[in-house]
């Protein structure tokens, strides 16, 4: 919304760091403006003349911009790109690039015409704590009524709901010194440490470094600051020791000197390509210095909140950085002595000022009309100021004004040094809060973070916390004078809220007014942080940064106690809004996780094998033929042609740990429940390893390859857990034992030939066939086309099996190999389904059945535990509960009519019991159709099921609506007697 | 006879490429892990010294010609590029690890800045100077991360080999991206 002419703001010449020699185009909702290189979608609109950024979250207010920085509450708006938007983007930080798409938020159907401003007809109905009183009945409201009524009106701005496909980057970085801050405190602070030699990181939030050298322009060495930053920042630029980090937030104070850092790497720019457009930075810091400035505060006057009303400091930045004068006519309003140079700037500039200051006894000494012990107590302007009322002891006055400058003092920014829960403390003749030294270890504040407000004790201070930090480095500094500059001393009297009728605003970013924070205090949410959330004070995204000191100011007031009583609210990480496509950086789509791949993954996609993931592994599921209309054509295929003739699955994400030393046998004793020093050489044991609580964690099979030297298998869920588990049981439990562990799982490409031509197969590839006295269970060296291989004679399938591990790098052409090979004999490759089939038919159980609640009693193995010698989980599983009649064990589940589907994760009740939660008996955890018994078969967890075979159970899935009677059966439901992998 | 072919962790996949620095594959030869049998490390150190190679210290690694040996874990080093002296299985356990892990090498100027987007480790020379040996991360995967003389040499598993390109490929990218920034 543009304003009239000959009012509003303006650019002006000579004025601003901006570079005029490239105009640029940009666009705010729909309309086209110009601009220059330099500028913030801030400047360039009020350089426009354009007041009107934004409405306010809550009552849909008009509201432009408050200040010139990231602390921005007001004007939030949208970055919109093809096909994708940015919400809630702060004007104040988005620079200017050629082809910028822009639009404003929270209206409809226009930012100058807003119908959702009816909300501000309804404020006196709307304060706090509306939601608490008026949505509580009827109770049946909430969900159905009330929820997506608020719903649909809360939040700020919209996303596109399409995936975000921009490049972000997470990125480490480590340093002797962090400077937080490039403003004249961190300037010398950096220029110090690098002189010392310290690796130093320069971290700053503006895209131009240079803090109020920049906006303020003081005058330092003899030269304007500006000019003395430049300088700096070239000898900083020359030094391999020091970093330079623009456009970089430091967001959080974490342990051991960590800080989290967002930098903006391509937001400034219209083409990035594969240029991030934000990295997350982890900063490692042995001394860090918080030189982060401080934030000028408003005042809470009625209907401080119009386009046009905005902080001194901000107006001054303005014109200074980027030569836009924010009006015609401008009131000061201050009650300190710091806005006074911007008064006098302003009206150099060409601006008519005047200037209200609070005190009574200010100076009046001026060059503009200045009003003394007055105060602003109403404005006017619907879509943009026109008019002030001041009230001072004479009377009221009516100003005609474009622009109301406001300055209620500084506020250290000190947020960071409150991240490891430090509580700042009052300085009364600042008015302000200012750090303690060490909340953060290793962490100093310097310059106006500390409360130092002019620009020469900032340049000192900044000098003397490096010189700190380098004596605590070690590192000896070098000879550095601080310049000289030309001081103007900070004098303050407080003022927060003038009264009056009006809504005084304190938080803008969530329309929160004194009277709020005053009802808060009369309903006795009289702590700070019950005020906080009752209100909703300083929980918009500028976290309170433009309102907290004076809420609680406020706060303070209505509760009789001073302000150090009242005490803040806890400042916590983030400083500033981080998104999470940065914080997520790399972790969309297959980027989530690796991907492990199995040396036959070619074969097997080549073979058009659907991909599944087990882990962060990808097998396949089954390998589809011709004809195959279903993945069950195919499973009930692949499982015929291993009970029938031979197939061949890659079994390599199975982990296999490698366990030697002579106290090897011991140690397996120990982690397993049965006896491992007894093996033979050459032989494989089946084991079963519990938890210390008594529960099974894994299974799996362990071989004896020498007289001290093991393989252990382990599945492939649980590979990693039992690799970290035999760690913590060498490192914690025996520690003096002899045993060496280490992981071959990628060493070895590992396949399962099994079926009852599996010896004639494997006979066409070893250097030397096998013969009969391989026996089941057996292990051993040999040689396969003349690569050395090792072979296991073990079933998962119950056939005659092996397993022949190779080194990984002859996996893929030895399992192309097999399956040919197999296909001549009948067989092929199967997946996993067949693979899941062919196991329950044998009641061989996985991780469905021991899914850390059952004890080896449940699945009928509690003989397993020897009784002869202690192992972990032991003495739990003997606690009373974990065994008896009352557990649920394993049975086989055979449905009473053969075709009809046995579902896992169904219920199992009494046939006569109604099927609801009390009566559940037990569950089903693995299902399959069994070609070869021709019937839907389960696997389950029964009450006392092993004393129930023969009996007629009621299996009911509610989920899918199914329900039927099944016979309890034992588990094998294949070859009980295990003749076949015996064979 | 006929005979089963070989193949390398990154048989068939596009190494990445950009300017400034140089990402290949590295074929170390033999890889084998070594655990000392309790005391037996000084007994392991002086059936590698007529190779030129010892026992490292924790996070060290020692380079002998196309041999060396690195610091790979608690009690546990990895003795690449040359067999493993058969006279070591008197002392220590010894594993076979010459197929388990993929290997690559990056070297030029911006290698460490390409490492700081996946690697959470301080990789500055002051820090992780030449001869260096730690396990870490490579984003999740698991890294073995040396540095040489001819640059950084990083080991991950050989089922990861993909994922470690695409992630290493996407900070060389976006490294050259900013390289290429103006100012």
């Amino acid at each position: 919304m543009s304003t009239p002419p000959n009012a509003g703001p303006v650019r002006v010449a000579g004025y601003g760091l901006i570079d005029r020699s490239e105009p640029l185009r940009f666009s705010f909702d729909g309309v086209e403006y110009g601009g220059c290189r330099g500028d913030t979608v801030a400047s360039a609109l009020l350089a426009n003349g354009v007041r009107l950024m934004g409405r306010s979250f809550k009552y849909h207010r008009p509201r432009g911009v408050l200040t010139a920085g990231a602390e921005e509450p007001n004007a939030l708006v949208t970055v919109i790109e093809d096909g994708q938007q940015t919400p809630n983007v702060r004007a104040t930080v988005q620079e200017l690039f050629g082809g910028l798409r822009v639009a404003s938020q929270n209206r409809w159907p226009s930012l100058s015409l807003d119908l959702m401003a009816v909300n501000d007809l309804a404020a006196p109905f709307l304060a706090a704590g509306f939601y608490y009183k008026t949505f509580m009945w009827p109770r049946a409201f909430w969900e159905k009524l009330y929820e997506p009524l608020i719903r649909r009106a809360a939040g700020l701005g919209r996303l596109s709901g399409r995936h975000d496909d921009a490049p972000y980057e997470k990125a480490y970085a480590f340093c002797d010194l962090l400077v937080i801050g490039a403003g004249p405190a961190g300037l010398m602070a950096a220029l110090a440490a690098g002189r010392a030699g310290a690796d130093v990181i320069l971290a700053e939030e503006d895209s131009r470094m240079g803090g109020r050298l920049l906006s303020e322009q003081p005058v330092v060495g003899g030269r304007p600051g500006p000019e003395w930053a430049e300088t700096v920042l070239a000898e900083l630029a020359t030094m391999p020791n020091i970093r330079l980090m623009p456009r970089t937030t430091v967001t959080g104070a974490y342990d051991h000197g960590t800080f989290g850092a967002l930098e903006r790497v391509g937001l400034h720019l219209a083409e990035t390509g594969p240029l991030p457009r934000e990295c997350f930075w982890r900063i490692v810091a042995k001394r860090a210095i918080l030189a982060a400035g401080a934030l000028e505060r408003p005042v809470a006057f009625p209907d401080n909140d119009r386009p046009g009303v905005m902080l001194a400091s901000a107006a001054l930045a303005y014109l200074n950085r980027w030569g836009v004068l924010a009006g015609r006519r401008i009131a000061v309003f201050a009650n300190n002595d710091g806005a006074r140079a911007t008064a006098r700037a302003l009206q150099a500039a060409g601006a008519e000022v005047m200037l209200i200051d609070s005190r009574p006894n200010a100076s009046a000494l001026e060059d503009f009309r200045v009003w003394r012990g007055a105060q602003v107590t109403g404005t006017r302007g619907r879509l943009g100021l026109r008019e002030i009322t001041l009230t001072d002891s004479a009377g009221s006055v009516t100003l005609e004004v474009d622009c109301l400058a406001v300055s209620g003092g500084w506020n250290p920014t000190l947020h960071l040094a409150c991240h490891m829960n430090g509580r700042p403390e009052w300085d009364a003749a600042l008015a302000a809060f200012v750090p303690r030294p060490d909340m953060v270890p290793g962490l100093e504040a310097a310059g106006a973070a500390r409360g130092l407000f002019d620009t020469a004790a900032c340049l000192a201070d900044g000098l003397r916390a490096a010189r700190e930090a380098l004596a605590d480095l070690g590192l000896k500094p070098a000879a550095l004078e601080a310049p000289e500059t030309a001081d103007q001393p900070y004098a303050i009297e407080p003022l927060w809220a003038v009264p009056g009728r009006g809504r005084a605003w304190l938080d803008l970013a969530n329309d929160v007014t004194v009277k709020d924070v005053t009802l808060a205090a009369a309903e006795n949410f009289r702590s700070v942080e019950h005020m906080k959330r009752y209100t909703t004070q300083g929980m918009a995204p500028d976290q309170g940064r433009n309102s907290n000191v004076a809420a609680l100011a406020v706060l303070a007031d209505a509760t009789g106690r001073g302000i150090p009583e009242t005490g803040t609210t806890t400042f916590r990480p983030p400083y500033s809004p981080v998104s999470i496509a940065a914080m997520g950086a790399g972790g969309r789509a297959e980027g989530f996780q690796p991907q492990r791949f199995m040396t036959s993954h070619q074969a097997s996609v080549a073979r058009h094998a659907p991909m599944i993931e087990a882990g962060l592994w990808y097998r396949p599921s089954y390998f589809p033929l011709p004809g195959e209309a279903t993945w069950r054509d195919a499973c009930d295929r692949e499982v015929a042609m291993v009970r029938g003739s031979v197939g061949v699955c890659d079994v390599s994400t199975l982990g296999k740990i490698d366990i030697q030393g002579p106290d090897a046998a011991r140690f397996l004793d120990f982690v397993y429940t049965n006896t491992f020093s007894t093996l033979p050489v050459g032989r494989v044991r089946y084991g079963l390893m519990l938890r210390e609580d008594g529960h099974v964690m894994d299974d799996g099979t362990t071989a004896r390859l020498g007289e001290t030297h093991y393989l252990m298998t382990t599945t492939t869920a649980a590979a990693g857990q039992v690799m970290r588990h035999l760690d913590f049981v060498r490192q914690a439990h025996c520690a003096d034992w002899d045993v060496a562990l280490i992981s071959v799982t990628e060493q070895w490409a590992q396949f399962a030939v099994a079926g009852p031509k599996a010896r004639d197969l494997l006979n066409t590839m070893l250097d030397e066939p096998l013969t009969g006295d391989f026996p089941f269970m057996g292990c051993g060296p040999l040689r396969l086309m003349g690569v050395e291989a090792r072979l296991f004679r073990i079933s998962f399938s119950g056939e005659l099996g092996y397993e022949i591990a190779v080194p990984a790098r002859y996996g893929a052409a030895l399992f192309r190999d097999l399956c040919a090979r197999a296909e001549t004999f009948g067989g092929g490759p199967y997946g996993l389904e067949a693979l899941n089939v062919l196991r329950i038919e044998k009641g061989f159980v996985t991780h469905a059945e021991i899914h850390g609640r059952v004890t080896a009693f449940d699945i009928g193995m509690a003989r397993m535990i020897a009784a002869g010698k202690d192992c972990i989980g032991k003495a739990a599983a003997a606690r009373p509960g974990l065994s008896g009649a009352e557990r649920e064990q394993l049975v086989g589940l055979k449905p009473a009519s053969p075709q009809t589907p046995v579902s896992a994760g169904a219920h199992l009740f009494a046939a006569a019991d109604p099927a609801v939660r009390k009566h559940s008996q037990g569950y089903v955890t693995s299902a399959c159709w069994s070609p070869t018994l021709g019937s839907w078969l389960g696997l389950g967890f029964l009450r006392n099921g092993r004393a129930r075979t023969g009996e007629m159970v009621r299996m009911v899935d509610h989920l899918r609506g199914a329900e039927m009677l099944c016979e309890v059966c034992h588990p094998v439901f294949h070859d009980p007697e295990g003749g076949k992998m015996r064979g | 006879m006929a005979e089963l072919i070989p193949i390398n962790p990154f048989f068939g996949m596009e190494i990445p490429k950009v300017a400034s620095v140089t990402l290949e594959e590295w074929l170390p030869g033999p890889i084998t892990s070594i655990t000392p049998f309790r005391g037996g490390a000084a007994q392991v150190a002086k059936v590698l010294r007529p190779l030129g190679l010892g026992w490292p210290e924790p996070n060290r690694m020692i380079v002998s010609g196309p041999a060396q040996i690195a610091f790979a874990g608690r009690d546990t080093a990895f003795l690449m590029g040359v067999a493993a002296p058969g006279a070591l299985a008197a002392h220590a356990a010894l594993a076979d690890q010459s197929d388990g892990w993929a290997a690559l090498r990056l070297t030029g100027q911006g290698a460490g800045a390409v490492l700081a987007r996946l690697v959470p480790m301080d990789l500055r020379t002051g820090f992780f100077p030449e001869g260096s040996s730690v396990r870490s991360l490579l984003g999740h995967m698991p890294l073995m991360l040396m540095r040489s003389g001819a640059g950084f040499e990083i080991l991950t598993f050989r089922s990861m080999a993909q994922t470690a390109l695409r992630e290493i490929g996407e900070a060389m990218h976006s490294m050259a991206a900013r390289a290429a920034l103006p100012g």
